[in-house]
């Protein structure tokens, strides 16, 4: 998307216009200012993206776009105009036409989106129906309103009940619900976050295709710039309240001008980034509060270039071409941002195996039968080494992390070594080496720490428990520990709830440490949290491991973290392992197809080919897995008669990389040359026509 | 779904077999000798060894059960002490039915009533109204029942003849002349109830107005009143369900005071004068009856809520 699909005319009336926008949310009785003035256009056919980290209002602004306001919310000045008309002029009944006729909205929790208690049929119906049609008309609406999202068995599925559909299906509903009026405005709020990376592609497939179909204008928020980059025309970058900058989504990404947004994209692991190459870019700092008073420029305070005028005049907005603008003083002095430096030390990777995983299976006995959730995993991690872990919800990654710390006891004849010695597969029949010696960091912090308990008696227990050291001893460990996480003596008499997420992550991860730990699995560990703070804990978690050496088990779906911090990856599958490599060789090549697939539905930041392989429907439940090769009921290069019916061998592609597949390594290696070659030709044509 | 059940009725006759024991037990464990207490001080050692007898007091505990189980097999608790010649079971049919009447009688005053005001209140949340009817349900149920009764009396019944002292009718009265009997024991339960029942559904209202899918509901423009009958109300109603469910064994069997203060021939009274009078057969009667309100009542309640949530409701039919 080099130029934008849709040259605006000055004719044309926008589908959203927002003017100088405040609001404030009424907080204790006072009204504390989240937009300062936000000034935007969405034009008909367009995709316009919004970026920030959480609290910057661009969730505030896309409910704004349908005048849906929180109880406290209060719009203070400016106007919101959807194809001309004034919102915050409607009357109450012409607020209800308006949504129903002309702006529909996509949630970014679609199991929360929809009601519980309700026939999904009787949900989508119920769009058609406020439009007018007889409740006959509705349902066959409904029914082709969900074959046009590509539900499969749509009136199997009028019949269910959310419960009984998995996250992907039911954004699908919702944006079947969302399109039922044809809408001229479409706003999506985050709709792809928490879903898998998988089905985060295909739900990114439908709006694109339906985009195309539909000419709705789009308003799009998303924390990934991946999926603005992706998805979207324009972006623009929202801060405390206001927008920084605009322009088409090349411009923005390939030459950020304001010095947030080149923020924003350094501290996002890109091209291939390693731990062992240079720290992630961290924003320092923390945004303003809502209702802070703001300094002339929002940015001044944790901006890298900031000079003397920044602080005495408001900068004004600076034309970068056309249609990209940015608010600074000095856009000129963007290249003068320093990268983080380069890393001197370097970081070791031991030769002794610390844990090891040997032929571990995991069998949960139901009423209804067996459910083999892991079979016959075998991993090793040496000292001071991470091992990255991927794979699709179910494929088995978080049971194996709790079959390795002792919270499920594995099946017969596996084992779990602690330098060569087997374990006790119970946590609760482990001696207290063996506890110490492997622990937990968990995806939210919120539920993982104690909450009416401060900080320093958090980590003082754990030290205690893990080490049995006590008294004021223990004591002075905790705050060794809480220090060698940045965190400073302030933070000690804080509880959990007065600590930003960053912080207490940082504090669950102080936890973990606590006992000086051969191997941290780390399950999901800053995909709750703002990129820049994400940075951070990353850089964090790099620089421990340099200094202390230890092992993580890292439990990721998205790809580019998992890059930056593995030595090695490996992928799971219905419990199995599918693939294990180094990680440059994972990213060499060749790869498992459902490897393949993986990496190729990462929506990319730098505008990269997009070769995307669809895995379509969803992932097999391991209580009735697919004979032969589990992956071959969704595998692109399935072969008949011989991947349904014979378990895949493992076969070592070079030494480390192995993968469990049919087709011989070389052969992979020229299908999957040959795919991208072929999709490098397609693109090529499609830039020059 | 019919496994749920059966399951349920199975538990329930586990504790009906719990409360049999418990109930046979009473006049072993009761302090002083129950005959004595009922034959009266100075009756002769004859008379006392033939209530002792009556009562079954002469024989080991264990037949005491067995004689116990079979009278409820029967259906029959034997004849009351103080009341001789009448079997329990007419007395205690006859109080069940007077106590059905008030309970339904309150029910349909306080339910409609309770639910409307706390829809209202979780509707205008942290306005003026909302805190009037928060406020008004707590301070009326913090006032225990009979307090409520005798002010009831005192300031209406008393001075206006429309409000009758007396909550029995005539035995020939018609539907409006009992009606008319129960006002005031009806209004006391309203008072009592109204809070607790309003500030549930107020509660549980609120949850479902700040769910997702109420917003979506809004966002598909969607009037307030579809959005409440369409999507907040199911939601919001299981846990009042659940609340009435489990206080009708006491609207049934609690309300001693309001019953004593009407002067209203219910189960409560029932079992009060049973307790009063040491009139075994009667109080095992009457214990028998309200536990086997309460167990029915709340696998309505709970049959109910696994209706109106299709989860719990197709986990059932699942397995079942």
């Amino acid at each position: 998307m080099t130029t934008l699909q849709n040259p605006p005319t000055a004719t044309e009336t926008p589908a959203l216009a927002i003017t100088d926008l405040h609001m404030s949310y009424v907080v204790r009785g006072k009204p504390r200012e989240v937009l300062r003035g936000v000034t935007f256009e969405v034009r008909p056919g367009e995709a316009f993206g919004l970026v920030g980290e959480s609290g910057c209002g661009k969730s505030t602004t896309a409910y704004a776009a349908l005048r849906y306001l929180p109880r406290n919310g209060l719009i203070t000045g400016g106007k919101i105009e959807a194809s001309g008309r004034e919102l915050t002029a409607m009357s109450g009944s012409e607020l209800r036409e308006f949504r129903a006729h002309d702006a529909s909205m996509v949630y970014q929790d679609p199991v929360q989106a929809v009601n519980p208690v309700l026939q999904i049929g009787r949900q989508v119906a119920e769009s058609f129906t406020v439009l007018g049609h007889s409740s006959g008309e509705a349902r066959d609406l409904a029914r082709k309103a969900l074959e046009r999202v590509h539900i499969a068995d749509p009136v199997g599925v009028m019949e269910r009940y959310p419960h009984q559909l998995s996250g992907g299906m039911l954004q699908r509903v919702v944006i079947a619900m969302a399109l039922a009026s044809d809408p001229s405005l479409l706003v999506l709020d985050e709709p792809t976050t928490g879903l898998d990376a998988t089905v985060e592609a295909e739900v990114l497939d439908l709006v694109r295709e339906l985009r195309d179909e539909i000419g709705a204008a789009i308003l799009l928020i998303a924390h990934n710039l991946g999926v603005i980059r992706t998805m979207c025309d324009r972006v623009g970058v929202m801060y405390a309240g206001r927008m920084v900058e605009e322009g088409t989504v090349d411009e923005v990404f390939d030459g950020p001008s304001h010095p947030y947004t080149v923020g924003l994209l350094n501290s996002i692991p890109r091209h291939g980034l390693r731990k062992t190459d240079r720290e992630l870019f961290s924003i320092p700092g923390n945004l303003p509060q809502i209702g802070d008073s703001l300094p002339t420029c929002v940015y001044v305070d944790r901006c890298p270039v900031v000079t003397e005028l920044c602080r005495s005049e408001v900068p004004p907005i600076v034309d970068r071409s056309d249609w990209h603008w940015t608010r600074c003083h000095h856009p000129d002095r963007i290249g003068e941002i320093p990268e983080p430096e380069e890393i001197a030390a370097d970081h070791l990777v031991g030769e002794e195996e610390v844990i090891g995983v040997h032929g571990v299976s995991k069998t949960f006995h139901q009423r209804s039968g067996d459910v083999p959730a892991l079979v016959a995993v075998d991993l090793g991690f040496a000292e001071g080494e991470t091992l990255g872990l991927v794979g699709e919800s179910g494929s088995g990654k978080s049971t194996l992390a709790k079959t390795m710390l002792g919270v499920y006891e594995p099946d017969e004849g596996g084992a779990i070594t602690l330098r060569g010695r087997p374990m006790a597969t119970k946590a609760t029949q482990r001696i207290e080496e063996s506890i110490r010696s492997i622990q937990m960091v968990f995806q939210n912090p919120d539920s993982a720490l104690n909450r009416s308990w401060t900080v320093r008696r958090i980590l003082t227990r754990a030290v205690s428990k893990l080490t049995g050291v006590t008294g004021p001893e223990a004591d002075s460990r905790a705050v060794e520990v809480a220090r060698a996480m940045q965190l400073s003596e302030r933070h000690m008499d804080m509880r959990p709830r007065q600590l930003s997420g960053g912080l207490k992550q940082r504090v669950a991860i102080a936890r973990a440490f606590a006992g000086d730990p051969d191997v941290v699995v780390s399950d999901e560990p800053t995909s709750a949290l703002d990129v820049s703070v994400q940075a951070a804990i990353l850089n964090l978690l790099a620089e421990l491991q340099r200094d202390v050496r230890t092992s993580y088990l890292f439990i990721s779906h998205d790809i580019g973290v998992v890059r930056y911090l593995s030595d090695r990856i490996a992928v799971m599958y219905v419990g199995r392992l599918m693939e294990l490599a180094p990680t440059d060789a994972m990213f060499d090549g060749p790869n498992h197809p459902y490897t393949e697939a993986l990496l190729s539905a990462v929506p990319s930041v730098d505008g990269e080919a997009e070769n995307r392989i669809p895995l379509t429907g969803e992932i097999p439940s391991p209580k009735d897995p697919p004979p032969g090769c589990v992956f071959h009921t969704r595998c692109h290069r399935f072969i008949e008669g011989t991947c349904d019916v014979l378990e895949p061998p493992v076969v070592e592609v070079r030494p480390g990389h192995t993968i469990r597949c049919h087709i011989p390594p070389d052969e992979l290696a020229a299908a999957q040359a040959e795919d991208l070659g072929d999709l490098r030709d397609v693109l090529r044509a499609e830039r020059q026509a | 779904m019919r496994r749920f059940v059966g399951r349920r009725l199975l538990l329930s006759l586990l504790t009906l077999v719990i409360i049999l024991v418990l109930i046979t037990m009473i006049p072993n464990v009761a302090p002083g000798d129950p005959a004595r207490k009922i034959a009266g001080g100075t009756a002769s050692p004859e008379r006392l060894a033939a209530v002792t007898e009556s009562l079954g007091l002469d024989k080991p505990v264990g037949e005491q059960l067995v004689d116990v189980f079979s009278s409820v097999f029967r259906f029959d608790f034997g004849e009351s002490f103080t009341r001789p010649g009448t079997s329990v079971t007419s007395l205690v049919l006859t109080a069940l039915w007077n106590s059905t009447k008030l309970v339904v009688y309150a029910l349909l005053l306080v339910l409609p009533l309770a639910i409307a005001g706390g829809l209202l209140a979780a509707y205008k949340r942290d306005t003026w109204l909302d805190r009037t009817i928060v406020n008004t349900g707590v301070a009326l149920s913090s006032v225990p029942e009979f307090v409520i009764g005798v002010l009831f009396l005192a300031l209406l019944a008393v001075p206006f003849s429309f409000f009758k002292v007396l909550a029995n009718p005539p035995p020939d009265a018609g539907i409006l002349t009992q009606m008319q009997f129960l006002l005031l024991p009806a209004l006391t339960v309203l008072t009592v109830y109204f809070g607790y029942i309003a500030r549930i559904t107020r509660a549980s209202t609120i949850t479902a107005l700040d769910a997702d899918y109420t917003r979506t509901a809004f966002m598909r423009g969607l009037t307030t009143g579809q959005v409440f009958r369409k999507h907040v109300l199911r939601n919001s109603l299981v846990p009042t369900v659940a609340v009435v469910g489990t206080q009708l064994g006491y609207l049934f069997g609690g309300m001693v005071g309001l019953e004593l203060i009407y002067n209203y021939p219910g189960l409560g009274r029932l079992i009060f004068d049973a307790v009063d009078a040491a009139d075994y057969p009667l109080l095992r009667g009457g214990v028998l009856t309200v536990a086997i309100i309460y167990m029915f009542a709340t696998l309505g309640a709970d049959l109910l809520i696994a209706w109106m949530n299709p989860r719990a409701r197709l986990s059932l039919s699942e397995a079942g």
